[in-house]
This record gives C-alpha cells, sequence and structure tokens, in this order.
C-alpha cells in the first residue's frame, strides 16, 4: 500500500507492529477536514442554522406578561429567583420542573441514541456545531485541506502570522458572540446590551462573557474532537446505550474489501476487488480525523460527511452508493448473508424506542397537567419559638407567626387570611393593634412576590397546650383561589 | 545503586538506578507545564513578599510595599458602612420617635438596627427572644411597669432603672415592710393574701380581709386602692396574671418582706440617640408596644424616689 505523508495519520494504526519504541504519549495530530457536500453535509447546515438562530436569537424575543413581570419570553431571573418561559414562570420552590425538563432532555437523549445512535454528537452538540463553524471559517480563509497542511507546515514568514492573526481574529469575534450572547438568558437583554457596551453591567456579566469567550475559543479553534474523545463522558454512556438495532455510521467491509487502488490494473489482472478504492475521501472529510473503514471507533461521532464522501466516489466509479452508510447491526449481518435488510421504520418502532418515547411523553404530559394546575399561591407559616407563647395581662395566651403570602402571579392580589379552628381566637399583623384584631386579615400582595407579615393571634388561655388549627388564604378577586397552612397553637402545660 | 541508571529503551526514558526483582523504575521527569507552573509561582511568591506584610518580626511584621493589612482593610470596610449609614442614622435621632412610622424607611431601618442593638445590648437581662425571666421585665407581652409607649420606652431606655449615676433615671422604691418592721410577720401574710385574692389566685378569707386594710393603709399610694398598680411609680399592676418573680405564697412573702429593687443601666450613657430610639422602636414592636398617649407627655418620673413603691 502506497505511502503518501497524509495517510500515515490514519495509517498510524497499521504500523503499530512495526514501531520499535512506541511511546506511550501520543501527540495530537491535526485534523484539516476537507469540504464535502451531500445530503447530510446540507442537513448539518441545517441544522447548524437553526441550533445557532436558536441561541442567539431567543433572548431577544419579547413576550407581554403586563407591567408586573419582565417582558422577555426566555429568562433565568437569578436575582429575582424566577425562571420564565413564554406563558410559563417557575418559582424556585417548583424547581423540580426544570428537573423534570432535565429527566426529559435524558430521556429524550436515550430514545435519540437507541434509535439513530450518536446523532446528537454528529448534528446538534454545541461543540460539533461550534467546531463545524470554526473549520468553515478555517477552510473559507485558509483554503481547503491541502491549503491548510501546506501552511501548517511552512515557515512563520509574516504571510503566515497575519494568516493566522486574521483565523483567531475572525474565531474570536464568533467566539465573543457566543459568550456575549449567553448572558441575555440571564437579564433584560436589550438593558443589559446597553450597560455592556457602556461599562454599566454587573462584573459577573464581563467575567461570564470572558470566560465563555475563551473556552468557545479554544474548545471550539484547538481542543476539537478532543474534547469528544477525551473530556466528554457522553460518548462513553452512549456507547453502552447503542445496541445492534441502533443506526450507527458504518463502513460495510464485505462489499469494500478487498481495496483496490488501481481498478484498470486490478481487472486485468484478474484479481479480486472490493468496492472500495482506497481514495481516503472518507478520512479526508472526517472531523475527527478517524478512519470508519477500521470499524465502529469512539472517535466516529456520527455526523456522516464520510457517507458523502464516498457515496460521490461510488458515483464516479459506478457503484451503488452506501459503501458507508447509516445501518444497523442485525442489517449489516443480513446484508452480509445477501438477506434484505428491514425496514427502518421497523428499526426506528422497537419495544426500546417505544418504551423511551412513552416515558418521555408521560414525563412530558404529567409536567404540563401538574403546569396547569398548579396553585398561583400559597400560605407558609413559621410559628415563633422564642418564646413559644406570650400570657398577657387579661390572661389570655399569644403566639405570633411569621407568615408568608405568595403571589405568584404577574398583577397585584387582594386576599384575607383567616383562622380555621382555634375558638375565640384574633389576630392582628404588625401594623395594627390588639383593638383591630379579628378573625380575618385583608391584605395586599403585590405582583409576583413573597409577603412577610408577622401576625399575632390571641387565645383563651383554656384549651388544650397544643391545639391544632389552620392559616387559610383566599383570594378576594375573580380568580377565588385558596390555599391553607396548618400550624399549632401553644398554652402553657398549667395552665396557670 | 545510583550506578545502575540507564536509559529505558522502549520509553526513552532514564531509570531512577534501583532495581527489585528485575524491576525497575523510570525516572520520568515532571511535565514540563508542571514545572512552569511551579517557577511561576515561586516567581508570584517573591513578589507577594515585596508588596504584602509577609516578614515576621518580633513585635510586628514587614508593612509591603502596598502598605495592605487586613485589619486596615477592615477598617475602610467599617468606614465605608459607617458613612453610609449615617445620613439614615441622623435621620432617625432627629425625627420624633412617634413621627418615625410615617416613614418607612427609616421605621423598617430602625426596627432591623434595634433588633441588632437589642442582640448586643440586651439580650444579657431580657433574653434574646426579649420573654425576661424572673426578676427581668418579659417586653414582649402588654404590661409594662413605666409605660410601653414609645417615647415611655425611650425614656427608661436611656435613663434606666434605679441607675445611681443618672439623675432622671426611672425611681421608686418599694419598702422592705417586713424586714424593716413596718409589718409584722402575720401582716405580710395577710397582704399577702390579699394580693393572691385580687389577683384571682385565692378565694377570700379571713387573712386577706385583714390584708385589705393593711394594703389600703401602705400599699395602696403606689399601686392603687384596687391594686391596679401605679405607671408613674412603676408600680406594677397586681390584679393581672403576669408577675415580674412570680405570684405564688411564698415570692410574695419574700417581696413584700424584703422589697424588689431592679436595677438597669442608662443607656444615654453608653450609646448614642439613634440607637437608643431604634431599640424603643424595636421593643415597641415585639408584640406589645402601646399607640403613643394623646397629648405627648413624657411620662418622667420623679427625680427622687416617692417612697412606699412596691414591685412584686
Ligand atoms: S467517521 Fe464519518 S461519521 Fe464518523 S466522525 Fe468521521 S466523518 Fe463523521
Ligand atoms: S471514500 Fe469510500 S471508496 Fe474512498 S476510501 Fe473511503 S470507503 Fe473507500
Amino acid at each position: 500500500m502506497p505511502m503518501t505523508p497524509e495517510t500515515d495519520a490514519a495509517m498510524s494504526t497499521m504500523n503499530d507492529t512495526a514501531a520499535p519504541a512506541e511511546s506511550l504519549y501520543a501527540k495530537r495530530k491535526s485534523v484539516f477536514p476537507k469540504q464535502i457536500d451531500g445530503p447530510f453535509r446540507r442537513f448539518k447546515w441545517l441544522v447548524m442554522a437553526v441550533t445557532l438562530t436558536i441561541y442567539w436569537v431567543t433572548p431577544w424575543i419579547r413576550w407581554d406578561r403586563g407591567p408586573h413581570a419582565p417582558d422577555q419570553a426566555v429568562l433565568v431571573d437569578l436575582a429575582n429567583r424566577r425562571f420564565f418561559m413564554f406563558g410559563i414562570e417557575i418559582w424556585p420552590h417548583e424547581f423540580y420542573y426544570v428537573a423534570g425538563l432535565l429527566i426529559m432532555a435524558g430521556v429524550g437523549l436515550f430514545l435519540v441514541t437507541s434509535a439513530v445512535g450518536r446523532a446528537w454528537c454528529g448534528y446538534a452538540c454545541p461543540q460539533t456545531v461550534w467546531t463545524d463553524l470554526f473549520q468553515h471559517v478555517e477552510r473559507f480563509l485558509d483554503g481547503d485541506r491541502n491549503a491548510q497542511i501546506r501552511l501548517e507546515k511552512a515557515p512563520w514568514t509574516p504571510l503566515k502570522v497575519w494568516k493566522r492573526v486574521r483565523k483567531w481574529a475572525v474565531w474570536l469575534v464568533i467566539s465573543f458572540l457566543t459568550g456575549g450572547a449567553w448572558i441575555f438568558y440571564f437579564a433584560d437583554a436589550p438593558t443589559l446590551q446597553h450597560q455592556f457596551w457602556t461599562g454599566q453591567a454587573p462584573f459577573v456579566a464581563y467575567g461570564t462573557t470572558f470566560v465563555l469567550t475563551m473556552t468557545t475559543f479554544i474548545f471550539g479553534g484547538f481542543m476539537r474532537e478532543q474534547v469528544c474523545i477525551y473530556m466528554c463522558p457522553w460518548p462513553r454512556i452512549q456507547t453502552a446505550m447503542t445496541d445492534e438495532k441502533s443506526l450507527i455510521v458504518t463502513y460495510k467491509h464485505w462489499r469494500g474489501e478487498p481495496r483496490t487502488k488501481g481498478l484498470k490494473k486490478a481487472h486485468d489482472e484478474g484479481m479480486p476487488t472490493g468496492d472500495c478504492i482506497d481514495c481516503l475521501q472518507c478520512v479526508q472529510v472526517c472531523p475527527t480525523g478517524i478512519d470508519i473503514r477500521e470499524g465502529p471507533q469512539i472517535g466516529c461521532i456520527t455526523c456522516a460527511l464520510c457517507i458523502d464522501a464516498c457515496d460521490k466516489v461510488m458515483a464516479q466509479v459506478g457503484r451503488p452508493r452506501g459503501l458507508i452508510d447509516y445501518a444497523t447491526e442485525i442489517d449489516c449481518e443480513a446484508e452480509m448473508k445477501g438477506e434484505a435488510p428491514a425496514p427502518v421504520l421497523k428499526r426506528l418502532f422497537r419495544p426500546r424506542t417505544i418504551a423511551y418515547f412513552a416515558i418521555w411523553t408521560s414525563i412530558g404530559l404529567a409536567m404540563l397537567f401538574a403546569l396547569g394546575v398548579r396553585p398561583r399561591i400559597d400560605i407558609a407559616a413559621n410559628a415563633e419559638r422564642n418564646p413559644v407563647y406570650v400570657r398577657l395581662s387579661d390572661g389570655s395566651i399569644r403566639n405570633s407567626y411569621l407568615v408568608k403570602i405568595r403571589n405568584m402571579q404577574s398583577r397585584p392580589r387582594a386576599m384575607t387570611i383567616g383562622i380555621e379552628g382555634l375558638e375565640g381566637a384574633v389576630m392582628w399583623h404588625e401594623g395594627q393593634t390588639r383593638d383591630q384584631a379579628s378573625r380575618a386579615l385583608r391584605i395586599d400582595v403585590p405582583a409576583d412576590q413573597v409577603l412577610k407579615e408577622r401576625v399575632h393571634v390571641v387565645a383563651p388561655a383554656q384549651g388544650e397546650a397544643r391545639q391544632d388549627f389552620a392559616f387559610t388564604l383566599r383570594t378576594l378577586d375573580e380568580g377565588a383561589e385558596t390555599a391553607q397552612d396548618d400550624e399549632t397553637f401553644v398554652r402553657p402545660e398549667t395552665g396557670q | 545503586m545510583a550506578e545502575k541508571k540507564r536509559i529505558d529503551a522502549p520509553t526513552g526514558t532514564q531509570t531512577v538506578g534501583h532495581e527489585w526483582d528485575g524491576i525497575e523504575e523510570l525516572d520520568t521527569p515532571m511535565p514540563r507545564w508542571w514545572v512552569w507552573t511551579f517557577y511561576a509561582t515561586i516567581v508570584f511568591s517573591l513578589g507577594y513578599v515585596v508588596v504584602y506584610p509577609a516578614i515576621p518580626f518580633l513585635n510586628d511584621a514587614s508593612k509591603g510595599l502596598w502598605g495592605w493589612s487586613s485589619r486596615g482593610d477592615l477598617h475602610q470596610t467599617m468606614d465605608a458602612e459607617i458613612s453610609r449609614r449615617a445620613p439614615i442614622l441622623s435621620a432617625i435621632a432627629t425625627t420624633p420617635i412617634e413621627k418615625l412610622a410615617a416613614q418607612p424607611e427609616l421605621m423598617q431601618a430602625a426596627m432591623q438596627g434595634g433588633a441588632a442593638a437589642f442582640k448586643v445590648h440586651c439580650v444579657q437581662c431580657h433574653g434574646s427572644g426579649a420573654a425576661g425571666s424572673k426578676g427581668y421585665p418579659n417586653l414582649i407581652d402588654d404590661d409594662w411597669l413605666w409605660g410601653g409607649d414609645l417615647q415611655s420606652i425611650e425614656y427608661t431606655i436611656t435613663h434606666g432603672i434605679r441607675n445611681p449615676d443618672e439623675p432622671q433615671t426611672r425611681n421608686s422604691l418599694m419598702p422592705a415592710f417586713g424586714k424593716d418592721g413596718i409589718l409584722n410577720t402575720t401582716q405580710v401574710q395577710d397582704v399577702v393574701s390579699h394580693v393572691r385574692v385580687i389577683s384571682g389566685q385565692e378565694k377570700p378569707s379571713a387573712s386577706s380581709r385583714r390584708g385589705d386594710a393593711l394594703f389600703q393603709q401602705n400599699c395602696a399610694v403606689c399601686h392603687g386602692g384596687d391594686g391596679k398598680g401605679l405607671r408613674d411609680f412603676g408600680a406594677p399592676n397586681l390584679t393581672d396574671p403576669i408577675w415580674l418573680h412570680a405570684g405564688d405564697r411564698e415570692t410574695l412573702t419574700q417581696t413584700v418582706m424584703n422589697s424588689r429593687k431592679g436595677v438597669m443601666p442608662a443607656w444615654g450613657h453608653a450609646l448614642d440617640k439613634a440607637t437608643i430610639r431604634m431599640l424603643a422602636v424595636y421593643v415597641h414592636g415585639l408584640g406589645g408596644g402601646e399607640a403613643t398617649p394623646v397629648q405627648a407627655q413624657v411620662a418622667a418620673a420623679p427625680a427622687t424616689a416617692t417612697p412606699a413603691v412596691a414591685t412584686p
């Protein structure tokens, strides 16, 4: 097999036995993926456009919530501890919705992985998307693979310095836009943007932008496939999740071998020929620099660019497409035996994927249901324990409570707090005096806030030492919601 | 041993020179990034020693070029905080206490400042929950010896109670009726019986009827004929269920025999006006505060003691 300098990166494993002194440390071999066009590449373009658009546009979408709440459609308001997502507002105590979303994301990945393998890695993962973007920049500025290799090997002339600076500058701009966009999810985007440029933004905004700019620059520009191969846990998990019925990118060796470089000569000499003409197109387009013909491997993110590359070659040599193709292990075996592979739909809908899908949808539906019926008011009383009770001069007993009333709607609401049980008890809040005491307090809770009210409850001394009662909360507007909190009224044991 | 050092062919690394049953150890050099980081920390530490206080002497340490010290840092932070609070505190100090409620921000600052000051100066006697204990008044109930409106409380905190160093202190001296021989033992018991009757703890008896007469002669001046007390003298209400010491026969006997003379510091000597005002607001807001009397008159206690004022 003739060896060019370009091949030995890919062929290095074949040389292993010959190498006399093998170092345990392998230096990274730079990857210069070649430009390719084809259906999968175009799909990748589409995914990149969609994901980047979502990332950059989302914080700028406005969503009217009335005068008392932010009008940003998606906002993680850390300062006020609220999470807004279009019509949904999540309070910190409802964080399980976010946990639910994460679980859905997890199960969703299981579902996708068991059906179509590492599709996430190949198309949608930010590491893939930004690396891909950076590689386009590279090809746009420095030319395709061969020109890049030449430039890499060239001595550091002023021209090379200029080219490097130019490339890194463009990368940095993209990285800055990436890191900078992130902060807009955490504050009102137009305001923060203005603050950012006028130097009035909080330090954390600049810090976050800087860190994310640098990580994007380094991960997308220099680390690239090393992140996937060495740093990311997901390939390991996914490797365990794929089974013999998952679609993965496969080189059909029974069709390709033996590889034949000079087809014509081989035919003339009557040698056996496979479909693979050993043109190495699949290796050259691979963004992680691997040779898929060695079999499925952890370095393969299933971006399917090698399928595009090989399909082109097959068209040129007049062989059917799909020497490298998405295929399941079972289908491969069937094809090897000359049987027809199962239809793709049957691969996609099988017990495992259906089970994942069922789990995924039921979590989603359960959360939607819970969101629909969740209460938008809440009351929680905390009894003061130092001291637990106070005897008043008329002999009655007073307990004090810190009552928190939550109004989770973005409009002010009038409510009443009442006492249920505890005969003869009356209460008043801190702004009142005992002669204003009654069994129900009217309060106005500002929009989207927790109101804390210190409430004194007075009851006759006669009664159980620990008597249960409840604070009730009722809205006075059209919503007519109610909530209640069970509490205990404490009296002196002796009753004296 | 060391002579056996050699270059290990497969790795190209030198060995350490030891050999155990044919097993040798590679002397793999530190990774370069590690070494450089190490050097960088040395350089950093040199700079650190120069600009920061670093070298200890007997009584002192080197000052460092930047003159930084953690104590100085604290001072700066404190000064900044003090000047930040100054306008609020002076506003509190110059606003009459009964007018504070009209300014919610001042009121809130006063509540919080009072709570903080209370934890420092008051909890030792009145307890962290301000519920007091035997001999130390409960500040969260609705019973007050010297008055429970804002001004009275502020006056009490400023001038203290029975404070020898403070001419305007709240003062009253209940005679030690038994010890000083004003009443004999039986008479003391009779008075105690009467007090227990008017506080609803006992049924009227012969003793209490005798005690009633004695009470009218000896105690009513301060506690009132009905025993409901008189705040001008800090004389407690003897008919309610709240006792500074206790309402049982034994404790009451001791009280009448020996009198009680609780004291409280005059905080006007130790704290500034704003702090005292904040403390008064806080104590008033604990749950038993009373409304300001219609004609705002400071319930100034007589500077000298009026005799025969009791504190049970
Ligand atoms: S082997 Fe093919 S599918 Fe896998 S990463 Fe390389 S180009 Fe993409
Ligand atoms: S692109 Fe296809 S034909 Fe070319 S080397 Fe790869 S597998 Fe063989």
